[in-house]
């Protein structure tokens, strides 16, 4: 399975973020897209993810299901968390299961996985900033889909859950999944860089 | 598929349910106008009965319009929207599902409390059985057409107002059938079936309209 993104520009309200970009992602392969603020390392995510319009350029995948669409075959991991203070991480995560579909861990192991067991049954209020980005994590767990969009994943984690997550990404890559990473901070798994520009 | 829409579904209602879902707003607000209309218009039992269908009408329609604006835009604030834009179901389908669960917790409880707030107008039996039924078919009608303006108004940050200003105009005409269906149940010239009808078929076509329209919107919306 190959991420191929090809010549890609986003305009956000007139003004050009990015344009003509182009990169690949392999299977296994995790790459992390850097740059400084406001170069649109969160909107290539979103355009990858199919959530924003593509100015120019084609993003596909590669050996992916031909029945599904790429957003289909893809979990986004973003800065907003999609937590409901109301629902207990369980029922979050059943909910994710069910409306994603397909294969995944039960929202049981998922949550055992990140380390938020005991806290299966509390409402979300009451999760911490980050056990909140771990139940955020959980999500990619519950259904499997190839292609893993991370916007600064780590943020709010301390050292502990960022190993936790580490693994996670290892063994995501160990089965053959790709990874595309926006991050400032060193990440715990091997990435290839990419690096995104100033515009002139 | 089916088990996602019901997940969806069972999500919305349960959502609502909960401390700050505010599924008894729109209830509330129902029983307010209701109860202090007749103060305002005074003890004259006559009036009272022959407006107070409109009154149950208006109030119904009011009491939509106050829930509407968060049917997206708290999915849009936490980002859930876009995750769910991202599940392998079809956008139509999912807002269809949303829809229905904001009927449930919004649009029914008024159709059913209609019964027992038309005694306080003094509503003769048969005019509450009109109220009733008119508005178990036209709340539905009114959800769908709320729900196209609440998917244009989900990014912004007060869209409560221009929500109300886009779709009430649509709204007029369920509102006018509604009330000629319970105006024609209590006799008349035009038996019921006719302007019930149409209502009917107001509400079917909103269903379709309203659920597309909706799902054009998210899609389209640069977020």
């Amino acid at each position: 399975m190959r991420l191929i993104v090809e010549g890609v520009a986003c305009v956000r309200s007139g003004r050009t973020l990015f344009e003509d970009l182009t990169f690949a992602v392999d299977a296994g392969e995790a790459l992390a897209v850097t740059g400084p603020n406001g170069v649109g390392k969160s909107s290539l995510l979103r355009l990858v993810a199919g959530l924003l319009p593509k100015a120019a350029g084609a993003v596909h995948l590669q050996g992916g299901d031909r029945d599904l669409s790429l957003a289909e075959q893809a979990h986004y991991l973003g800065h907003r968390d999609a937590l409901k203070p109301a629902l207990t991480p369980f029922e979050l995560l059943d909910f994710w299961k069910r409306l994603f579909g397909g294969e995944g861990l039960a929202p049981e192991v998922a949550l055992a996985r990140v380390g938020l067991a005991h806290a299966r049954l509390l409402p979300s209020a009451y999760l911490s900033a980050g056990q909140r980005r771990r139940l955020a994590i959980a999500r990619l767990l519950v259904a499997q889909r190839p292609l893993w969009l991370l916007d600064e994943p780590t943020s709010a984690l301390d050292a502990d859950s960022e190993a936790m997550f580490a693994h996670l990404v290892d063994e995501h890559l160990a089965a053959g999944g790709l990874v595309l990473v926006a991050t400032h901070q060193p990440l715990g798994f091997p990435a290839r860089d990419f690096r995104m520009g100033a515009l002139a | 598929m089916i088990d996602a829409l019901f997940a969806m579904i069972i999500r919305d209602v349960r959502l609502a349910a909960r401390i700050g879902g505010g599924a008894g707003v729109g209830l509330v607000f129902f029983l307010i106008l209701v109860t202090i209309i007749p103060f305002a218009v005074g003890p004259d039992m006559a009036l009272l009965s022959r407006i107070g269908p409109a009154i149950l009408w208006v109030a119904a329609l009011l009491a939509t319009l106050l829930g509407l604006d968060r049917l997206f835009q708290a999915d849009e604030e936490d980002g859930s929207l876009d995750l769910i834009r991202m599940a392998p179901l079809p956008l139509p389908l999912i807002v269809l599902a949303k829809v229905v669960a904001h009927w449930l917790v919004t649009g029914l409880p008024l159709a059913l409390a209609a019964p027992f707030l038309g005694l306080l107008l003094a509503l003769e039996p048969d005019a509450l059985l009109a109220v009733t039924v008119t508005l178990l078919v036209g709340t539905p009608a009114l959800t769908f057409i709320g729900a196209a303006g609440a998917a244009l108004t989900a990014g912004l940050r007060r869209g409560g107002l221009i929500l109300s200003v886009l779709v009430l105009p649509l709204m007029i005409p369920v509102l006018i059938f509604g009330i000629s269906a319970t105006s024609a149940a209590l006799g008349g010239t035009v038996p019921f079936h006719v302007p019930f009808l149409i209502l009917v078929g107001l509400g079917l076509f909103a269903a379709v309209t309203g659920t597309i329209a909706a799902a054009l919107a998210i899609h389209f919306a640069e977020g």
